[in-house]
């Protein structure tokens, strides 16, 4: 679709062209020592020159000279919390004095939100998302409300890191679709391109240059860097047979000796879906609260029928995690549930490599 | 998808003990629109709010064509449902349902009826027989099979004894531990298949109850020449959600709410036979 260029000096225009078609920003911000999405009102409160490094079990940003805002790979979030909330009231209950139940259902407002530097990786999760929770069985209403009035502002990725293998699974480090507006970064400024048509009339409204040839070289010679820069892989891209012949593979069990079960991977994962229904009961006894909050297949509770855990112990629930994101994925999407964004190599306490794993299991098969 | 994701409130009309773990809950929705509304296949589930404590999914019991209450047979075992046992006549709770799918009934027209459960199994199965019982005529032999780990937790002993009195109809049940006086096999209820006698090309088999049970009666069934697809099991996982979204319910591809509870033996046989999954 169109495109233009914006010079850096007048990034900030483009919040306030945000701001004046009533969106709320969200932007990377640098909290706590990681980059996450967090409310930006001027271009200042952008992490310039922020970069990261990432490794398996290793997260650090360092502060850079570099004029650039978006030259950083990814945070622990992705969009997941804006859309599935970690934890959101789905109905309420009153008792009246007879004890009779009146229940109430809770939906957040449909807020206009725009979310800037959003990844390839993360629109490829989001469009994931978007098919668990609507379309075919009806809308989650819950969902359905936060996604409505999402503007999302993709940056392709300049700098993937250690941890990425997007160009694996087929879902960046450019963004394909799925955005309203998308930036590449120059140190000069932004080649901007428009996704749908209200990301246009927010173009429109910006009066961009031409782009230059030089910038259009510039911008061929990062995509390819990013690409080329990218080492790790999975072994493919429907590994649904690979995985379910080795259901009994002795990798199960050597993972499972490193594997915390800590349910990291799951919460950083852009993808994953599991939530548990959490009540909350008034201390009055007049209410209740019915939530739901993130769950994880590496808890107890989570496969626990009437006095009995299915995946008793981390080797099942392991090979739960790993043969629903890579196999199961297939039969119920259409596609593999991994995008490749690593975060689950890099916030695993103990340096797990989901790549590494799948290998394993997928190729050393011992059958004797 | 909206309307099945809130509660209604319900009443309870009666609770029944059945043994001393187990009792049903015979409902109505306190709306007697959504009550006269309210439609169910045999099979199908619903999930029970306790007010303050949180959700469980249970099967319906009852008789689709029963329209004045709907049934749900509980084993007081967790949070939820030792509190559910606890409920008198009056007593309000939250339904929402009924989710997933239920047993192929329309495929068991004409056809020998065969229904294996274990233990609690025997509750979501119960309204197969009490279905082809008063449609008699619509099918052929019905051959009950049951079997509990102990003698003292078999229930509706009352009702084996009765189905056992009638034409074309066997019943078959066992326990691991027998009792003084009890009628029926001591063993496993897998025993039973060497005295039911069974039409293999004319039978369709609904079973419910332990996975392992499943597995090993799926085995001697196809090993008497029952074909695979003939073979149909009622599944149980965590449920959390009932409408395909929280996920806990997983086996493989399948969510056992949505897909499920009730599969066909061949969409599930190389799920059920590792443990774990």
């Amino acid at each position: 679709m169109e495109t233009g260029f914006l010079p850096r000096g007048r990034f900030h225009e483009l919040l306030a062209a945000l701001h004046r078609s009533g969106y709320r920003c969200l932007g990377p911000r640098v909290r706590e020592g990681a980059i996450v999405y967090a409310a930006i009102l001027v271009a200042e409160d952008l992490p310039r020159g922020a970069r990261d490094h990432q490794a398996a079990g290793h997260y650090r940003i360092e502060q850079t000279a570099s004029p650039r805002y978006f030259a950083w790979a990814n945070g622990p979030q992705a969009l997941k919390p804006i859309v599935f909330a970690p934890q959101e009231v789905l109905w309420r209950v009153r008792r009246q004095a007879d004890g009779g139940l009146e229940f109430h259902r809770q939906t957040p407002p449909a807020e206009r939100l725009a979310v800037i530097g959003v990844r390839a990786c993360d629109l490829a999760a989001l469009a994931l998302q978007d098919r668990h929770f609507l379309g075919a069985a009806g809308d989650d209403p819950h969902y359905a409300a936060r996604r409505a009035e999402l503007f999302l502002v993709a940056v392709h990725c300049s700098d993937p890191s250690d941890v990425c293998f997007c160009v694996s699974t087929g879902d960046g480090p450019q963004a394909s679709s799925g955005f309203d507006l998308a930036l590449c970064e120059l140190d000069s400024g932004f080649i901007v391109e428009s996704g749908s048509d209200r990301g246009a009339v927010v173009a429109a409204e910006l009066g961009l240059e031409a782009v230059g040839g030089d910038a259009r070289a510039a911008a061929a010679r990062q995509a390819d860097a990013a690409r080329t820069r990218q080492h790790r892989s999975l072994p493919g891209r429907d590994l649904r047979a690979a995985l379910f012949a080795n259901l009994e593979h002795p990798g199960w069990e050597e993972v499972a000796g490193r594997c915390l079960a800590c349910g990291n991977c799951t919460s950083v994962c852009p993808t994953c879906f599991c939530h548990a229904s959490v009540e909350t009961p008034a201390l009055d006894g007049g209410m209740s609260v019915h939530a739901r909050a993130w769950d994880s297949c590496f808890s107890q509770g989570h496969s626990y029928i009437h006095g009995l855990t299915v995946r008793s112990d981390t080797r099942a629930r392991y090979r739960q995690w790993l043969t629903h994101k890579l196999g199961s994925w297939h039969e119920q999407f259409g596609r593999s549930g991994c995008v490749g964004c690593g975060r689950c190599i890099s916030w695993c306490p103990v340096g797990i490599d989901i790549t590494e794993e799948a290998a394993t299991v997928c190729t050393g098969v011992a059958d004797e | 998808m909206n309307e099945l994701s809130l509660p209604h409130e319900a009443e309870v009309a009666e609770c029944v003990r059945e043994s001393p773990t187990v009792f049903t809950l015979r409902l109505r929705f306190r709306d007697s629109e959504r009550h006269a509304r309210y439609r169910f296949a045999p099979g199908q589930f619903n999930m029970l709010y306790l007010y303050g404590v949180g959700e469980v999914p249970i099967s319906i019991v009852s008789d689709p064509l029963d329209d004045t209450l709907f049934d749900h047979t509980i084993r007081a075992v967790g949070r939820v449902t030792r509190g559910l046992a606890q409920l008198r006549a009056g007593d309000r709770l939250g339904i929402r349902g009924p989710y997933g799918r239920g047993w192929p009934l329309p495929q068991a027209l004409g056809r020998d009826v065969m229904i294996i459960t274990g233990g609690l199994g025997c509750a979501p199965a119960v309204s197969v027989i009490n279905y082809v019982m008063r449609r008699r005529g619509n099918f052929g032999e019905l051959i009950i099979m049951q079997g509990v780990k102990h003698a003292d937790d078999l229930i509706w002993a009352e009702r084996y004894r009765r189905w056992s009195t009638l034409a074309h109809t066997q019943v078959l049940v066992a326990a691991d531990v027998g009792s003084a006086l009890w009628p029926w096999h001591v063993g496993h209820v897998t025993d039973l298949f060497a005295r039911a006698r069974i039409d293999a090309h004319k039978s369709i088999v609904m079973m419910c109850g332990p996975e392992g049970m499943m597995h090993i009666a799926a085995d001697l069934l196809r090993a008497r020449g029952v074909s695979e697809s003939a073979i149909w099991l009622s599944m149980e996982r965590s449920m959390q959600c009932a409408v395909g979204r929280c996920g806990h319910c997983q086996i493989g591809g399948k969510f056992v709410c949505t897909d499920g509870p009730v599969f066909n033996y061949p969409e599930i046989k190389d799920l059920i036979s590792v443990r774990g999954l």
